[in-house]
């Protein structure tokens, strides 16, 4: 758990979770690091996906209760959004892929300069569903 | 049959008890309700969104209000 508000009162407003798939390529480093990033902004939390995958109830419930996930996959296996899917968890998803962004999977260190380019990415798409 | 009710004590964590409350009360459900406030006792169940309805250990629904007849289903599952 971070210093993000990973837990809050439902009665605060709308949940907003970042679920990186923080695989092992560099890809996944870079959107575990652009999701960390982003949350110290305090606009979303850090979601545990492993909770989801170990089929555990709570982090189940817990995206299913979210206003909003904003799922972060390194590369077009979508290791994330399928694990998701995998237990029902199929809405209220924004999506990111690392790789659609020109960052190539096994060629591209994670660099401060890529994962800004995920941070902002997030902000533009976490923008554009608030409208 | 233990249902936890997860939550800093809101008002809609309140409204969760009451419709967890009369959903197992109409099942005529051997039941006892627990409130767990505690953060940390809270984050232990993986529940990162409130309020939360814990039954038997098992999380059923986090970040929403559901109905009576709705908590019924969860109740007899």
């Amino acid at each position: 758990m971070s210093k993000t508000k990973s837990t809050s009162c439902a009665c605060g407003g709308s949940v907003t979770m970042l679920v990186p798939c923080s695989g092992a390529a560099d890809t996944g480093e870079i959107a575990d690091r652009a999701a960390r990033k982003f949350a110290e902004g305090g606009c979303a939390g850090m979601f545990c996906l492993a909770g989801v995958g170990a089929n555990l109830s709570g982090f189940i419930a817990s995206a299913k209760g979210a206003d909003r996930l904003l799922v972060i996959d390194g590369c077009k296996l979508d290791c994330a959004h399928k694990t998701l899917a995998e237990r029902g968890i199929t809405e209220n998803i924004i999506h990111v892929r690392v790789t659609d962004l020109g960052i190539v999977k096994g060629k591209s260190p994670a660099t401060d300069e890529r994962i800004d380019t995920v941070v902002a990415e997030l902000g533009k798409k976490l923008t554009a569903s608030l409208k | 049959m233990l249902i936890q009710i997860l939550g800093t004590g809101c008002p809609k964590c309140r409204k969760l008890e009451e419709n967890a409350r009369q959903a197992a009360q109409e099942l005529n459900l051997d039941f006892r309700i627990e409130k767990v406030k505690d953060l940390q006792q809270i984050m232990a169940f993986g529940v990162m969104v409130t309020p939360a309805l814990v039954v038997d250990g098992v999380v059923k629904v986090a970040g929403k209000i559901p109905g009576v007849q709705d908590i019924k289903k969860m109740l007899v599952k």
